[in-house]
């Protein structure tokens, strides 16, 4: 805590802007290099701890940790059209219960973050069950409600989740034994199940399984009559993210070892949003970019601005809607979009 | 039953204040979305810039001289902010509402940060104004004179927005608007002329809220997003769009709302967002939404 070294903070957005000169060339030659990329920067952020003092290490934790919430967010916002405003929801839950799990039965490694996903999952298959069901603005609106529901519950549920003070005192996590506690290790810990969940959500967007998202975002009617039937694909990729959204919250009950009703609030949700937006929604790095950004503002510099970093936020926001249509990610690739007419208003059905 | 009535009158009271003040605040979100399909999440903010501007003009002081200022100064705020908002989201007409969402919560997030620097983050006390800051007697039960005035200025505002909307020529073309703004455009009237005067009166209301709801919930950080988030509530039960159904969606939460927490105090914001969620679902379009208009 003591050693703040202010240099190397964040190596992350600077990485990729090699990847700017690459798109240009034909579509097929960019894949490689965006693996080489990829590689590149796991290289980067596995060597983190090794070089880098305590505080910006663990920034680059939450960082990965946020841009979890926000990868899986996009898979939802991006790919499938279905603008989220209660997206934190799970990432709280998540986090909940993998605290919880470690707390009253065990802390080994993997135990709380399965827990989490699967809790997490199952609550947004109950909550998607009714949200995927309605369209473009009433979707925004169902999911608020759904969101601010669970924040309810965490801060009435005062006896399980500790209420407005939050969940405190969850133990370290333990690795064969040894509890983790470290700063180092517990970034290594998140660095790996943020790649594996990346990855998840990547290999979904690349699938069958994602064009088909994909379809249903751009013409619902048209995926429908081909006899696909988008209220099971919606579904489906509603838990897909919330799981994901999930394991992000247990890697946060593991970094903070705290949970509070904030984290799954309306404000969370809404820079998880900001966090797709600036990045560029649907591409998932961008997004992963957006909440490197947020967390460091919020984070890092916020409090130099006496807390008020979400001012910061909130310029961001407006300057984000005029000036980048598709997010960093639409400044990195010039061919976004075939095509003069692009596809503004998603089938509202 | 009447035993229930009578155990049960504060409330009820309560809620038809809470009710009033909803309306004033919900209507002007609910005929900007529902006519101009914009999404306005800085209307919480609006309200939040009435509150601190009625506690600034009457800082614990009780004066009707600072009381009628403070909701001169708010409705001022409030037609210039709302005038701001409406040309800030022209250029993002037709590019979907996650783009008016984004838009308006930044603007909320920078309006709650400003005042949060001005005016820190204490929890500031609105005295309502001479004569109306005491309690009086009704049916028994002590009751503020404060949200009784309430109630009244919100069954006059309720008429008056009623009797323009659905009356006047004005409120005629409000209506077609709502139903359907290409017909309306297409028959030369400025839309965009429509838009921001409905804009600005709608913001007004909002920050006139702030003002009068200053003497029951004060001025404080965070009370942007409770009542937007009823705000919301409201219009999505009531329907978008229609000035009816706000009065009633306001009625019905503002009921819910008070007697919830008087009698299930946990489970008050459940049964609110819990409504909304059932009406979402059995009802999209909300109890008394119009049946035109795109989905």
């Amino acid at each position: 805590m003591s050693a703040e070294a202010e240099t190397p903070t964040v190596d992350e957005p600077i990485v990729p802007s090699p990847g700017s000169t690459g798109p240009s060339g034909s579509p097929g030659r960019r894949l490689p290099l965006g693996r080489l990329i990829a590689a590149l920067l796991l290289v980067v952020l596995a060597a983190v701890p090794l070089f880098v003092a305590q505080f910006p290490t663990s920034m680059l934790a939450r960082m990965l940790i946020f841009a979890l919430l926000a990868v899986s967010l996009d898979l939802l916002v991006g790919i499938t059209g279905l603008p989220s405003l209660g997206h934190a929801a799970y990432f709280g839950v998540g986090a909940y219960t993998a605290g919880l799990v470690a707390k009253h039965w065990t802390a080994a490694a993997p135990i709380p973050l399965v827990a989490a996903v699967v809790v997490a999952a199952f609550a947004a298959a109950a909550t998607g069950w009714l949200a995927v069901r309605s369209h473009g603005v009433f979707f925004l609106m169902l999911t608020l409600a759904i969101g601010e529901l669970i924040q309810q519950l965490s801060e009435s549920w005062s006896d399980v989740t500790g209420g407005d003070n939050g969940l405190y005192g969850i133990p370290a996590v333990e690795v064969a034994g040894e509890p983790l506690v470290l700063v180092g290790y517990v970034y290594w810990y998140v660095l790996i199940f943020a790649v594996l969940g990346f990855a998840v959500i990547w290999a979904v967007s690349r699938s069958p399984f994602g064009a088909a998202l994909r379809g249903i975002r751009d013409n619902e009617a048209r995926m429908r009559s081909l006899g696909y039937s988008p209220f099971r694909y919606k579904l489906a990729g509603f838990v897909i993210a919330g799981a994901v959204a999930g394991l992000g919250g247990g890697l946060l009950a593991v970094q903070q070892q705290l949970v509070t009703p904030a984290d799954l609030g309306f404000t969370t949700s809404a820079l998880a949003l900001l966090a797709v937006a600036v990045g560029g929604a649907g591409s998932l790095w961008g997004p992963a970019i957006g909440a490197a950004l947020v967390v460091l503002i919020r984070d890092v510099y916020g409090p130099d601005l006496d807390g008020h970093g979400t001012l910061v936020l909130g310029v961001v926001f407006i300057v984000a809607v005029y000036s980048l249509r598709h997010g960093i990610a639409g400044l990195a690739t010039t061919q976004f979009r075939r095509g003069p007419g692009r596809q503004t208003e998603k089938a509202d059905g | 039953m009447t035993e229930w009535f009578a155990d049960n009158f504060v409330s009820i009271l309560n809620g038809l204040a809470i009710g009033s003040l909803l309306f004033i605040l919900a209507v002007g979100l609910s005929l900007v979305f529902g006519m101009m399909d914009v999404l306005n999440l800085g209307h919480g903010a609006l309200y939040l810039i009435g509150a601190y501007v009625g506690f600034q003009f009457t800082g614990g002081i009780s004066s009707w001289g600072g009381f009628l200022t403070a909701l001169a100064v708010a409705a001022a705020f409030g037609l210039v902010a709302g005038l701001i908002l409406s040309v800030a989201t022209e250029p993002l007409v037709g590019r979907g509402h996650l783009d008016q969402a984004l838009l308006t919560l930044g603007v909320a997030l920078v309006v709650a940060e400003v005042i949060s620097i001005i005016f820190g983050d204490d929890v500031q006390n609105v005295v309502a104004p001479p004569g109306l800051n005491e309690s009086i007697q009704v049916f028994g039960n002590t009751y503020p004179a404060y949200r009784l005035a309430l109630i009244g200025v919100g069954a006059v505002l309720a008429i008056v927005v009623w009797l323009v909307i659905e009356k006047s020529s004005l409120g005629a073309l409000i209506r077609a608007s709502v139903s359907d703004r290409e017909m309306v455009s297409s028959v030369g009237v400025d839309n965009r002329k429509v838009k921001a005067g409905v804009f600005a009166f709608g913001s007004m209301l909002a920050a006139l809220a702030g003002v009068l709801g200053g003497p029951v919930y004060g001025a404080r950080t965070g009370l942007d997003e409770t009542v937007l988030l009823l705000a919301l509530v409201v219009i999505v039960i009531g329907g978008l769009g229609s000035v009816r159904g706000a009065l009633i969606g306001s009625l019905v939460i503002g009921q819910v709302e008070s007697l919830g927490r008087a009698n299930l105090p946990e489970f008050a914001s459940f049964m609110l967002f819990g409504a909304l969620a059932v009406v979402l679902i059995v009802r999209p379009r909300g109890l008394f939404g119009s049946k035109v208009g795109a989905p």
